[in-house]
């Protein structure tokens, strides 16, 4: 079933203390796929799922399942599979009971509940664990259930909040893989909300990203990182340096460093957006900056210079990178923009200006 | 008072091998005294004292009929209380933890008013409304209904002393439960009806039945509201706390004691039935 959402709206509160949640939204998810909603915390994600799956009433606009309005129909018939942050198992309930519970108050045969209820187990590999109570169940285990709660009903659509917001970073990264598994075999419309890019990026087909309660961009995982179409994307997609600056003859000057701004007329305003791995250091004594520190991230090394009569900035190797060689902190070293993100200010679309 | 830490079902911390440094050996000895004075004494010295006549005190009792009339008289109105309170405590502890409407947090203090407001005040004010002279009297007198001094005052008074006890215990679980599983069972495709019968009454079962057995407590123990607006006639609108009170006043004191066994037997139970609901709660946890 594909999923639109047409000219949201929502707010919270009144007076003073109005939020704006959801600002005029539009989106569009074909039938089969896997989108994350991709955003910083607050930034409305959760709410637009919310109100997609019919737990929110948004103030103005419109949800359409296969094209039909589904504004007027109630959260228990829009038949949406909903997974919890905190799993929201019923905890009086075994975990039989617990993934039975759709087909039960469906009114389901007994015999087609247990059916499905033993397929749901074996599918999210919890066979023998059908009698215990989701108190006895590991977190990774739980949010299983929850999924094979929200499953058994077979819905059209499944929306997850979070959904592996409260695991451990090893557990979470397991559960990414059943996620995308699970989605590859059952190939039910899903929509998940992250505010981690990894996650984003690793599991799902189509990426959202969502701030302030809008859109700004909806795309592949790789257009998204290749082409971010705003400022906020820039920033919030990979580690960036972004610099504040105005063109001239065909640069945007930071400090000694010329930043390549073809194309755009003398004298704009701009935000330059550097991802760190988009720049490129080496040793040289002429050279227009000066390095401070070096931090070693695990496989990667990060390095902090401060461009002459400028600001700081930052870059990212590999740690056996042949550009590492003799960088170390007090040298002097030039910089090479292999790619640069320039925003005029007040534009909504960015040019991206790659060195020749 | 909900959420105080004596009702969490959990046992305090005790240093390891249960040994006690001087400081809190003092502090126990302190709180034991305490208790011992104010609640183990005066208990023990009224079950004696009943004793004291035989076991045949009892039996004593049962064989007055005005007792009986007030014993009988009590479960009825504890009875009703039960009832009544049991479904106005979910309903309001709903409606107060789950809506957002004008004049909910007016509407939160207020039902906690019969907690701060003295039962013979309560009494007072009933029968400012209902007694002789009162401002509803001359309606409920033409519609053929006694209150005051009357069974249905009883009822009123009941009601109102004991009416925060569900309500509390329930609102608490619920703010502590949060929404989720509601939420969830309603895309389930749960009705309003199955969501409640399914996932809220039974999370909230055991902090409704803790508010049961206190609002049972309580109206068994009742005493000046049902004195004030009931007048405590024998046979009548006698109860049984205050037919202990008529007994003491007519000196004799052997049917006061044995009176007060009972409702102190009672209240033996009714401890160990809190009890099991805090086991029972900390085991589901």
């Amino acid at each position: 079933m594909s999923i639109r959402v047409s000219h949201l709206n929502k707010r919270f509160g009144s007076g003073a203390g109005q939020f704006v949640a959801v600002d005029d939204v539009c989106l569009e998810v074909e039938s089969g796929e896997l989108v994350a909603f991709l955003g910083p915390s607050g930034s409305g994600k959760s709410t637009i799922l919310r109100i997609i799956a019919g737990l929110e009433t948004a103030d103005s606009g419109s949800v359409y399942f296969s094209g039909q309005a589904a504004d007027h129909l109630h959260a228990r018939s829009r038949g949406v599979g909903f997974v919890f942050q905190h799993y929201a198992l019923f905890r009086h309930m075994t975990v039989a009971e617990n993934i039975a519970f759709g087909l039960r108050v469906q009114g389901k045969a007994r015999a087609e509940q247990q059916r499905r209820v033993h397929e749901l187990l074996d599918l999210m590999g919890l066979a023998g664990l059908g009698e215990r109570y989701p108190g006895q169940l590991s977190g990774g285990q739980r949010q299983r259930v929850a999924l094979a709660r929200a499953l058994a009903p077979e819905p059209q659509v499944l929306l997850l909040d979070e959904p592996f917001g409260a695991v451990d970073a090893r557990v979470r990264e397991e559960l990414r893989h059943w996620l995308r598994r699970l989605h590859d075999e059952v190939h039910v419309t899903s929509i998940f909300v992250t505010h981690d890019q990894e996650e984003a990026f690793s599991v799902a087909d189509k990426v959202i990203v969502i701030n302030r309660g809008h859109v700004e961009q909806a795309a592949s995982p790789a257009a998204i990182l290749d082409h971010p179409a705003t400022e906020f994307v820039a920033r919030f997609i990979g580690d960036a340096n972004v610099y504040e600056g105005v063109t001239h003859g065909g640069y945007v000057a930071v400090g000694k460093l010329q930043v390549p701004a073809d194309g755009l007329p003398d004298g704009t305003p701009v935000s330059a957006v550097l991802r760190f791995y988009d720049l490129k250091f080496w040793k040289e004594e002429q050279g227009i900056a000066r390095v401070v520190r070096t931090m070693t991230l695990g496989d990667r090394v990060k390095v902090e210079a401060v461009i002459d009569d400028g600001p700081v900035i930052y870059s990212q190797f590999p740690r056996r990178s042949s550009l590492l060689t003799g960088i170390e902190p007090g040298c002097r070293i030039h910089i090479e923009v292999t790619l640069a993100r320039l925003y005029p200010q007040n534009a909504a679309a960015g040019v991206t200006v790659t060195a020749a | 008072m909900p959420g105080a830490p004596w009702k969490n079902g959990r046992g305090c911390a005790v240093s390891d091998a249960g040994r006690l440094t001087p400081g809190q050996a003092i502090l126990l000895a302190l709180v034991l005294g305490y208790l011992g004075l104010i609640l183990v004494v005066p208990l023990a010295a009224m079950a004696i004292r009943g004793l004291e006549a035989g076991p045949g005190v009892l039996l004593e009792v049962f064989a007055d009929p005005a007792a009986r009339e007030g014993l009988r008289l009590t479960l009825i109105l504890a009875l009703i209380a039960l009832i009544g309170n049991g479904l106005f405590g979910v309903a309001a502890g709903l409606v107060l933890v789950r809506h957002r409407f004008l004049g909910r947090r007016l509407l939160d203090t207020l039902v906690d008013l019969p907690l701060a407001v003295s039962p013979v005040m309560t009494g007072l004010a009933f029968l400012l409304l209902y007694g002789r002279g009162g401002w509803l009297e001359p309606w409920l007198a033409w519609a053929g209904i006694k209150v005051g001094f009357a069974f249905p005052g009883l009822v009123l008074a009941t009601l109102f002393v004991t009416f925060p006890f569900t309500l509390r215990e329930v609102a608490y679980v619920l703010i502590e439960l949060g929404t989720d599983e509601e939420e969830a069972a309603v895309t389930l495709g749960a009705s309003p009806w199955q969501t409640f019968r399914l996932v809220t009454f039974p999370n909230i079962r055991f902090g409704l039945g803790y508010g049961l057995v206190l609002t049972l407590a309580r109206a068994l123990g009742e005493f000046g509201a049902v004195l004030v607006i009931g007048g405590a006639i024998s046979g009548q609108t006698q109860t049984a706390t205050t037919f202990i009170y008529n007994a003491l006043e007519e000196r004799q004191e052997a049917a006061a004691y044995g009176m007060a066994l009972i409702l102190a037997a009672a209240s033996v139970l009714f401890l160990l039935a809190l009890e099991w609901i805090k086991r029972q709660r900390g085991k589901e946890k």
